[in-house]
């Protein structure tokens, strides 16, 4: 795409000066809207923009196998699917690493942050919840990251489990028991481009960033980490983001709250 | 990976489960050129993990339509043998994680290598798990690092990774599998040894800014000495080779069709070997039936051969 290209070099240009083609500051988010329980088939979903990037994330709870290795604990299974319809980038078939990156980070912070109790997932010995949560982008302007993790993240404030009764799944209005969860994580993506570094990346941004971080994180924690891109960073740049994602946690947890 | 399970992860005397101290690697040792039809190759041993490691290229970029008119494509494939985790029988071939780990290492590896001096072309770097036993990424990123030199492609620094976690409250270097397994927090660093830059970051569990900064300073420290085994792998290889060059007055270099991967099993005795100093053990040496195969970690008996 030889558009990218060359607007690429007016990112650069205009970073230099410490701007962003679209006036933001370098830490400023885009505009974020959540819409929470779009998807009434689902045990829990959310609709996220991030200026103009798009992310549907959309909750099943089904009966399932306990992992030998946990055998009191239910499972947790996150995946990302890149519609072909959010860009022209993105192309049909298996997902590609980009998809299974995209879900694997995601899954990190949920887990790591033990946002589930996975063990309230326990039904039996034999029968144990399993969590899934699906993620769709559907329109692509950069940092699908966080928009999908504010999504997967608002999809699971609204957590409810069937009820499981003589071996049947009932899930009539008045068989679902809510789940809440034990903490919030949010996700920040960061872009290196030359030596600046800026929040939110839009497309053209990503498309001219050198190095790129995400974060999930409380106020206080990291739950995870994900570096990507050929480029570098310095420790200092990286404890820096790491503060910033920690004072971005409050104004990131209203959308999903 | 969230240590909700309360497995002890320290022995009665302080020490962690397999007697080392917070800050202290696990015995190392590498093995450069071990393989013949690649362009260049190492083996690593790095506590019970056991990694091959092999470059191919620049060579033809197929299918053509993955190559870049101005630069060598760089491609990674990270694997771990189905035989190499003592509890399960793993599925051959590429899986989600494994993929994932590919595409971070091949990132580590485009920020060295002078992509630029091979347009059209790909360089191939294989990294294959025989047996593994925690951070498997940061030991196979560690000898494919050496396997690249091996192959003589230019490259701007040689760059390793390591692991640090949370351990029962602590921050330690290198976890093993139990620490891996049972820990609060895993974090896989690469560092550019050169300028200090970080090259892959990853983590998960639970860390403050505190417990973060003290993972870097683990880190750098590990770093350091990571690097001079590789280095000093690397210089022994070279030793070795010239050596064989003024014996036999050929110049096609040394012959390592006798070299074979090490049969240790259970981390015995080998390990208390490469602390040796000054051994210096000829590849030719080497047998097929050869239980050990040791790289000293200081070599001041050893000419520098970068200077000459």
């Amino acid at each position: 795409m030889i558009m990218d290209e060359v607007q690429k070099d007016t990112v650069k240009a205009l970073l230099n000066d410490g701007k962003r083609m679209d006036g933001r500051r370098v830490d400023e988010y885009r505009p974020i809207t959540v819409e929470k329980g779009v998807i009434s088939s689902a045990e829990g979903s959310a609709r996220v923009k991030i200026g103009k990037s798009e992310v549907l994330a959309g909750v099943k709870v089904v009966l399932a196998n306990p992992f030998s290795d946990r055998p009191n604990e239910g499972t947790l299974a996150t995946s990302a699917d890149l519609l072909p319809l959010a860009s022209p980038t993105f192309e049909t078939g298996p997902p590609r690493v980009e998809a299974i990156e995209l879900a694997r980070i995601i899954d990190r912070g949920i887990r790591s942050s033990e946002a589930i109790d996975l063990k309230a997932l326990y039904i039996n010995e034999e029968k144990v919840w399993g969590v899934y949560i699906d993620i769709y982008a559907l329109d692509h302007d950069g940092n699908l990251v966080d928009a999908a993790g504010l999504a997967a993240v608002a999809a699971l404030t609204q957590l409810k489990l069937p009820k499981y009764e003589d071996k049947i799944v009932l899930r009539g209005p008045d068989d679902y028991t809510p789940m809440p969860l034990k903490e919030i994580p949010t996700y920040c993506t960061y872009s290196k481009i030359g030596n600046k570094i800026v929040s939110d990346p839009t497309y053209l941004e990503e498309v001219a960033t050198d190095a790129n971080l995400t974060i999930a994180n409380s106020d206080t924690e990291v739950f995870a980490f994900q570096k990507g891109g050929r480029g570098s960073f310095s420790r200092q740049e990286i404890m820096d983001m790491v503060d910033t994602s920690f004072t971005k946690w409050q104004e990131l947890k209203k959308y999903i709250e | 990976m969230v240590g909700s399970n309360n497995v002890k992860l320290f022995r009665d005397d302080g020490k962690r489960l397999d007697g080392r101290e917070l800050d202290e690697l696990r015995e190392i040792k590498i093995q450069p050129g071990i393989l013949n039809r690649v362009d260049g190759s190492a083996y690593i041993e790095w506590g019970k993990n056991k990694i091959l490691a092999a470059v191919y290229g620049p060579r033809e970029c197929i299918p053509r339509h993955d190559s870049d008119p101005y630069q060598a494509v760089v491609r990674c494939r990270y694997l771990m043998a189905p035989f190499s985790s003592l509890e399960d029988h793993g599925r051959s071939g590429p899986n989600r994680r494994s993929m994932e780990i590919s595409d971070v290492i091949k990132k580590v590896f485009e920020n060295v290598i002078i992509t630029e001096n091979y347009p059209k072309t790909a360089i191939d770097i294989f990294i294959e798990v025989l047996e593994g036993n925690g951070s498997t990424r940061c030991v196979g990123l560690t000898a494919a690092a050496v396997a690249l030199v091996t192959a003589g492609l230019p490259s701007k620094d040689i760059p390793l990774a390591v692991s640090i976690g949370k351990i029962n409250g602590k921050i330690a270097v290198d976890l093993m599998k139990e620490e891996d397994n049972f820990g609060e927090a895993d974090l896989a660093v690469a560092i550019r040894p050169g300028n200090k830059e970080i090259l892959l970051l990853q983590m998960d569990g639970k860390l403050t800014r505190d417990e973060l900064e003290q993972a870097f300073d683990l880190a750098y420290k590990a770093a350091d000495e990571i690097h001079e085994l590789q280095v000093n792998a690397l210089k022994q290889m070279y030793e070795n080779q010239a050596t064989d060059v003024e014996n036999e007055g050929e110049g096609s270099g040394v012959d390592l069709s006798g070299a074979r991967i090490a049969n240790v099993s259970e981390g015995e005795t080998y390990v208390a070997e490469v602390e040796g100093k000054g051994q210096t053990k000829d590849f030719s040496d080497l047998s097929a039936d050869a239980n050990v195969e040791e790289i000293p970690k200081e070599e001041d008996d050893v000419a520098d051969l970068g200077d000459e």
